[in-house]
Order: structure tokens, then sequence, then C-alpha cells
């Protein structure tokens, strides 16, 4: 194939591909699972809203901002927990929380009973809605405790995309994924940038330099220094398939263990760092640089 | 203001008089406490994190929980698993005075939040593993420190002290944050028990096993240390007893009433789980059978998928 041919081929990729970012929660689900599977829980017209925002002036959403949906992966049976990055900055509250969490739960007795059920979270969050603050951060505690006990059983998949990215406690919740697919346009970050910029200074972190941030906590960076194990284009196509190949790993036994599991390589790699020279974002990837796989 | 006035004491104060401050210190982090004392008729691993106004990370110098004490607290908590392969599955109590996990850019780009996740990891995990895991909130129990140190344990217990809170952010950024101030929230607060800071409107939301009154928390007697002990003990009886998952936290009174939509949103998914999954095999019932088949179906899949990913990647 000469290089024009290779463009042309390149470009038709390009116009065929379907952007996942762009989907809004609900697409996102039916995007991944096999066509005509999607069987939404909890959806619209159970009309399960907040109790709180309404009490603060604001409209509740009848969903939550959260999709949940059974169906199948490459015939597989899946649960796949979506976040509404465009309602309420996808935050959690007690009614998005415990829909994931209580789904999660329910996929974990499915487990435990020999019915296996492959859990995928596509996170779009900025963490705990202020307004419904602690009942927020229970939730999210909840969800933790379910992640990580369901990844005895299978292996527990997240997504994040972009825009919002993926922060505060649900941060800790992609982080202790099984596996972890991301795109050059997701942030992860315990600590959003103007949160750090307000509690410790702009000398700290100037919120406003984008290139820094992303050269800190993107997509491209996160993949890089080894927190994530995929990075895809913004593609609905290459998303799928990057969870269908997440899923056919065998038993747990078999599977490398979660990074937050992996304790002792990173005190020694934390261990290392000096905190008055610390590396910038192109030395920590040479420095972290993931083993390769055997 | 130096950097050790108005810090905490808290939960240095609660580690030495749990366990008689004599204790072999187990963790070389100054900001991390760890050490084995009795508890009634066992040995008890009590942890805490504390200031260390020489912590080598300046964000992490005020009780924050940052990225050397996250991975401590993983550390001593799952060498606490290890050491319990016997079955001898000693009790973990997480000592709870943290101000927040540490904000910075090094945190971010070291990676703060698998830090934390790690510790969150290692309690849930040890939990599993049928160690009753108890928390004891002497001081604050903010947002990511809190979800990393304490917010996995089996039981959570706490001091009815006014200093003693729960929170998803501090007081001032949340002002700052909601465009609000601090008095419109602490109004809102009385309105709105999830949003109120203080641990009686926290009690109010049924997640606590125990708020426990009239204790002296800055400056405990030995009565006050023994009340405390016996309330410890009686979490890990009660824990023990328990199943190994948070759902004690949808059970009391309180959660009846303020978490009813905790509750109300499990008793419907679980109403629908069931249907959502009949209507697949309606559907889709040759591929069903595909996926309930033992080895053989499985394997099948494996390969199909690993094609799919040569296909598609």
């Amino acid at each position: 194939m000469n290089t024009d041919q290779a463009a042309r081929a390149g470009y038709r990729r390009f116009l065929e591909r379907r952007s996942f970012i762009e989907m809004n929660a609900r697409e996102r689900v039916r995007a991944v699972l096999d066509p005509g599977t999607f069987r939404e829980m909890l959806d619209p017209f159970d009309r399960i809203k907040s109790p709180w925002l309404p009490l603060q002036g604001i409209v509740a959403q009848a969903d939550d901002g959260v999709v949940l949906a059974r169906g199948t992966l490459q015939a597989k049976p899946a649960l796949i927990a979506a976040i509404e990055g465009a309602y309420q900055g996808g935050s959690m509250g007690e009614v998005s929380g415990a829909k994931i969490a209580g789904a999660l739960e329910l996929a974990l007795d499915d487990c435990a009973q020999g019915r296996l059920i492959w859990p995928v979270l596509l996170f779009e969050t900025g963490g705990v809605r202020l307004q419904e603050a602690n009942l927020g951060l229970a939730a999210i505690a909840e969800i933790h405790a379910a992640i990580i006990a369901l990844r005895r059983y299978v292996p527990v998949v997240g997504v994040i995309a972009g825009m919002v990215g993926c922060f505060g406690g649900m941060s800790l919740a992609a982080a202790v994924c099984t596996h972890l697919i991301v795109t050059p346009q997701a942030r992860l970050g315990m600590n959003g940038p103007e949160v750090i910029e307000q509690e410790a200074g702009i000398e700290e972190l100037d919120a406003t330099d984008r290139g820094l941030i992303w050269s800190l906590i993107g997509g491209e960076q996160r993949y890089a220094a080894g927190f994530a194990d995929d990075l895809l284009e913004d593609d609905a196509d290459a998303v799928a398939a990057a969870i269908r190949k997440a899923i056919s790993t065998g038993p747990a036994s078999a599977r490398a263990p979660a990074r937050s599991m992996q304790v002792e390589r990173y005190a020694e790699l934390i261990r290392a760092i000096d905190p008055d020279q610390p590396p910038d974002s192109e030395s920590l990837r040479r420095l972290w640089k993931p083993k390769a796989l055997p | 203001m130096s950097v050790e006035s108005g810090l905490s004491r808290r939960g240095r104060i609660w580690f030495d008089a749990l366990t008689g401050g004599a204790a072999a210190p187990l963790s070389a982090l100054r900001s991390v406490c760890v050490a084995d004392a009795a508890l009634g008729s066992e040995t008890a691993r009590f942890i805490a994190v504390v200031p260390d106004a020489q912590n080598r990370f300046p964000r992490a110098r005020a009780g924050e929980v940052g990225l050397d004490e996250g991975w401590a607290l993983a550390h001593h908590v799952r060498a606490t698993i290890a050491e319990g392969v016997d079955g001898t599955r000693r009790p973990i109590i997480a000592i709870v005075d943290v101000s927040s996990q540490a904000y910075g850019r090094r945190e971010e780009l070291l990676g703060i939040h698998l830090a934390c996740a790690a510790a969150a990891d290692a309690y849930a995990s040890a939990r599993l593993a049928g160690h009753p895991v108890i928390a004891l909130l002497v001081g604050k129990a903010m947002s990511g420190a809190f979800l990393a140190h304490g917010y996995q344990a089996n039981r959570i217990i706490a001091l009815d002290s006014p200093e003693v809170m729960v929170h998803a952010m501090g007081k001032q950024a949340a002002a700052r944050i909601t465009r609000s101030s601090v008095e419109e929230m602490e109004k809102l607060g009385e309105r709105i028990a999830p949003v109120a800071y203080d641990i009686r409107s926290y009690a109010r939301l049924g997640l606590l096993h125990k708020l426990v009154e009239g204790i002296n928390a800055d400056a405990p007697g030995r009565i006050d240390v023994d009340r405390v002990r016996a309330e410890l003990l009686a979490a890990i009886t009660d824990a023990r007893a328990g199943a190994s998952g948070l759902a004690c936290r949808l059970t009391s009174p309180a959660a009846r009433k303020t978490r009813a939509a905790s509750i109300e949103v499990r008793r419907r998914l679980a109403e629908q789980w069931r249907s959502a999954e009949q209507g697949r095999s309606a559907e889709q019932g040759r591929s069903v059978e595909q996926g309930r088949s033992a080895e053989q179906g499985r394997s099948a899949e494996q390969g199909r998928s690993a094609e799919q990913g040569d296909v598609r990647s």
C-alpha cells in the first residue's frame, strides 16, 4: 500500500469512527453491550430521584444520572453502570450511588452462588455531590466495597472516556478495578485542579494551566505511567472491543492483581521519590513504566 | 501560624491511650502509628494517621493521608492479613482523625488516588478475610482520607464530641466551591442532615454502629479509656456475628428513616434484577446457552474475543 492509500484508509476509518465521548450514558451502555441485549433497570420511568436536591431548589432528574443495564458481552452475562457526566457533573448522590452499589451487590450475590456476571463501570464523575455530601461519600465507600468483593470472582472493568473525567472518591473506585481503560480525553485524579489551587495556593498548582493539568492527570500520562491498562482513541467500537478483551481472562488466580493490591511495588516506587526534586511527567513515565507482561 | 499549632492531637492521644503508649512501634513512618496491644482476651492491631511537621511531603504535614501514608496503611493492614492466615483473624482498629487527603501537584502526578485506594482495598480485604475491622472516630473523618482510613470497617463507632466530624469536603473549601458562606452551610446542615458536619447529625444517617457519649476526648482518663475499650469489644463481637459486607449500614432505625432512598433503590433493583436477565434470555436464547455452558463454551468465547480483539485493535 502506498502512502496515499494508507492515508485514505486512515481517513475512512476516522470518518466511520463513532465517538464514544459524544454519547450520553445510555447510548454508551448500548454501544458496549451485544446488540439487542440492553435491559435497563431503574429506568427514568421508575422515577427514583434524589430526595435531597429538591430541598435545595434543584430539579432532580428521574434517573439521578446513572444508567444501569443488564445484557451480554460476547454472550457473557454483564452488568453495565454508566454515569451521566452532563447531569450534576456526574456527581454521586444517595440515589445515583445506591444504584451503582446496589447493582454491584446483586452481581456479587450471583457470583458468590456460581452465576457469574461481568461488571463494567463507565465513569464520568466529579466525585461526591456536595448537596448530598455524607450520603454520597457513604455510597462511594459501598461502591469500593462491592468492587473489591466482586473482583475475587470476575474482573471488574472501568472505563474513563471523558470529558468530565473521574475525580474524588470515585477515582479510588477506578483504581480498585481489575482493568482500567482510558482515552486521551480522560482525566483521572483525586483532587480536582480548582480544589488543589484553592486548598494549596496557585504556587502549588495553577488550575488555569490546562497543558500542565493534562500532563499530570490526562489519559495519555496515566496510561504511560502505568495507572491505566489501555489507552484508546475515542471510538465506541474500540471501547467495546477492549472491554471484551479485558473480560476474556481466565480465573482470578490467573489474573494480575489490581494495581491497588500491588502494595510493595508501589510503596517502593514512592520511597524512591525525592519530594524536593519530584520527577516531571516525562521522567515519571520512564521511572514507573509498567514491567512488560510475560 | 506554625504548622504545629491548630493541629489535632486526638489521633495520637487515643492511639497512646489504647495501646498503653508502650507498645513497640511497627511503623517506620512518623505519620502512621501502628502497634499491637491487648484488647479483651486477644491482641488487636491499632492504626492511626497523625500530624508530622517534618513529613517529607509538605502537603501531608497536618495529618492528611498522603502518598506515604496511603501505602503504609495498605502495607500494615495487609501484613495483619498475612499474619492471620493460620486462622486467628485479629481485630484491626482504625483510629480516625484525618483532616483530608493530601492536596498537591506532586500528589496527583504520583497517584494519590491509587495510594488511598490501596489503603481502602487493604481494609476491605481484611474485612472480607474475616478480620473484625472497627473504625473509631475521635476527630475529623474527612472525605478521601476517611475513605482510605476507616470507611471500609465492619463497624464505625464515634466519640460524641464537637470536634468529631464527617464530611466530603472541608467547611471553608465547600463554602467556596458552592459559592455560599460557612454560616449558610451550617444553616443548611441543620435542615438537611447529610450536608452537616457534626457527628450527631451524622449519627442520624444510620451509618454509625454507636455514638459513645460522655467521653473526655482530649484528655481521656482511665474510665474513659475502659469505656471505649468496652465499646470496641462489643463492636468486634457484633462484627464477628454479622456478615462480611457493609449491609449493616442500612438496617438501623436511623438508616431506615434517613437512607430510605438507598434501601428503596436496592429493593426495586432486586425486583428487576431477574426480569432484566429473563428479558435477555428470551431474546438471546442461543447465546445464553453458550454463556452458561461450562469450560467448553468459555474457551470458545475466549477464542472469539481474542479474534475480535485482533481485528479491532
